[in-house]
């Protein structure tokens, strides 16, 4: 594992080149078959959601979605969903409820979107709707942190029975730069915010919140998006192929506890 | 009639006795209009403090419902007497080492006289029984972290192994960021145990008071069954700030009250703060909960 600092993982995260879910979909899944709509307001472009197959498995697949240049992020909205995002996803979870298809859910993003009409659609009905509805799914979920995993907005696609993350990947509960400009009222201390917050993937390791490190080539995801690719393809035909044998009952019992039992404190 | 009653009952004997021990820190000699004088945060209305707090804290010029302390919203809701709080010694680490985390919760402690943000417990309403969690903004902006989040999941917990109903008051500025990555997964730790007391049949009613907001709207206070807001509170998800800087534009005064929320359909019902108490139990009833005399 490489020793980098939290800082230095933010700028790999942040290289232009930095695989998307639109690299890792066609490597990962074959036939895959992109759905849209939440059937209440619109699309979402900032998720991806459709089926395909893992292998010899059908899958569902939610994907948050990053631009690699201005007019694919003008259109995924720099990956920060709307509430139409999260309740397209919702209702493709459910539908793979029914059909007893694994759900497999790819964050990247920012953050929720701020702005009047996400607020006006309830962007936080939509997240506290996902948190409730993931939970009790009945279907194993699998969530891969692939480089941000911006708080409510990612949190809302990783409410799951296994979490892994990208070796370089980062999931905080605010951003470092609104931490800092909250903290010392100058975001330009982003960098000390960002290792004050303890945001890799190995201090998730730590606090039981992520399950599983994906190795990434050396020097970072960009310098090999097709080895990047096959590192979470194998990740992800092991752990759904587990998840599959354990009774739905007892995963879901696991589910609740991988939740329930985090948080510090003595009493 | 009871509801009259209900009225003055608050009007003449709560809030008067230990108004004003918050603001002894700032005092000074000539620091006379402070306590003398509340001026509205939403209108800019100057009241004399006497008065509104006569108003139950609610702004006689826009009606505004003002922020209570815990003591305050627990004596205007619950039945004297009647509670049993949970959870009173449980005290938050510092998971991520944040510097200072512990003084700050140390002196916030000894401020609000409770060991955290939300003070949860078992009451009855108006003879009513259930669960009650009170969120108070004096405590660190009533942020959501390890005993927070612990708190409210043991309380829903607890009500879904009696088959109580849950009524939780909240307000937050969300997730509490000095408890980094802990406090984030708070949120689906609440939602997980809100949804397991609804698939048990569960009643949950949210009541939203000022100001809620961040992690906390996009966790459990969105999930009730019912969900009420108090007249002109504060419930969005994204700060105004944020999204002003995001838009670039000056957002309109009324963006994210209580009365937008519910013209945007996420708020069944506006209900006064003097009315709350009735309103709550005839819910209670409606669900064919017993009335329990003493």
């Amino acid at each position: 594992m490489s020793n980098l600092t939290a800082w230095e993982r933010m700028e790999l995260v942040h290289h232009k080149n930095r695989p998307t879910v639109n690299d890792y979909i066609p490597a990962m899944f074959t036939r895959f078959m992109e759905f849209h709509g939440d059937r209440l307001f619109g699309d979402d472009a900032a998720i991806i959601g459709g089926i395909g197959y893992l292998s010899d498995t059908p899958v569902t697949v939610l994907a948050q979605v990053k631009g690699r240049n201005l007019d694919e992020n003008r259109k995924t909205n720099f990956a920060m969903p709307h509430p139409e995002g999260y309740r397209k996803a919702m209702r493709l979870a459910k539908q793979a409820e029914k059909f007893h298809r694994p759900v497999i859910c790819l964050v990247d993003t920012p953050g929720a979107y701020c702005g009047i009409e996400a607020e006006e659609r309830g962007q936080g009905e939509a997240i506290a709707r996902s948190l409730y509805e993931f939970m009790t799914l009945r279907t194993p979920v699998i969530s891969i942190i692939l480089g941000e995993g911006g708080s409510g907005g990612a949190l809302a696609m990783a409410v799951c029975d296994e979490l892994a993350m990208l070796e370089n990947a980062l999931y905080s509960v605010i951003s470092p730069r609104g931490a800092a400009s909250i903290l010392w009222k100058d975001s330009s201390k982003e960098r000390d915010a960002c290792e004050i917050l303890k945001i890799t993937a190995e201090d998730l390791m730590r606090f039981k919140v992520c399950d599983k490190i994906i190795k990434e080539p050396e020097g970072g995801a960009h310098n090999s998006p097709e080895q990047t690719a096959d590192s979470i393809y194998e990740y992800l035909v092991d752990a759904v192929s587990r998840l599959r044998k354990t009774e739905i009952d007892t995963l879901l019992e696991r589910r609740y506890a991988k939740f329930r039992k985090i948080g510090m404190f003595i009493e | 009639m009871a509801s009259i009653e209900d009225l003055f009952k608050v009007v003449k004997s709560r809030f008067t006795a230990d108004d004003n021990h918050r603001s002894d820190a700032s005092e000074s000699d000539i620091n006379i209009p402070q306590d003398l004088l509340f001026k509205c945060p939403r209108c800019g209305g100057v009241v004399y403090n006497v008065e509104f707090v006569r108003a139950m804290k609610v702004c006689p010029k826009c009606n505004y419902h003002a922020r209570l302390t815990w003591q305050e919203r627990l004596e205007l809701t619950a039945d004297p007497d009647s509670f049993v709080e949970f959870d009173t010694e449980m005290r938050s680490l510092n998971p991520i080492g944040f510097p200072k985390y512990e003084e700050k919760v140390a002196k916030m402690q000894e401020q609000c006289e409770t060991n955290e943000a939300i003070v949860t417990g078992e009451c009855t309403i108006r003879g009513y029984r259930c669960v009650l969690g009170i969120m108070d903004s004096h405590f660190m902006m009533a942020s959501m972290g390890s005993v927070v989040g612990e708190k409210i999941t043991r309380a829903f917990e607890y009500a879904t192994e009696k088959g109580l109903p849950v009524i939780m008051f909240t307000s937050s500025g969300g997730a509490r960021m000095q408890e980094g990555i802990i406090s984030l997964m708070q949120m689906a730790k609440t939602s997980g145990a809100v949804k397991r007391h609804s698939d048990a049949g569960g009643l949950y009613i949210a009541v939203m008071t000022d100001p809620t907001t961040g992690g906390v709207t996009a966790s459990f206070a969105s999930l009730g069954d019912i969900i009420i807001a108090e007249p002109k509170v504060l419930i969005g998800f994204a700060g105004r700030r944020v999204i002003q800087d995001t838009i670039r534009q000056r957002l309109p005064d009324d963006f994210q009250s209580a009365e937008f929320q519910q013209d945007c359909g996420f708020v069944d019902m506006i209900v006064e703060r003097g009315m709350m108490r009735k309103r709550l139990s005839n819910i209670l009833k409606l669900h064919g909960f017993p009335k329990e005399t003493r």
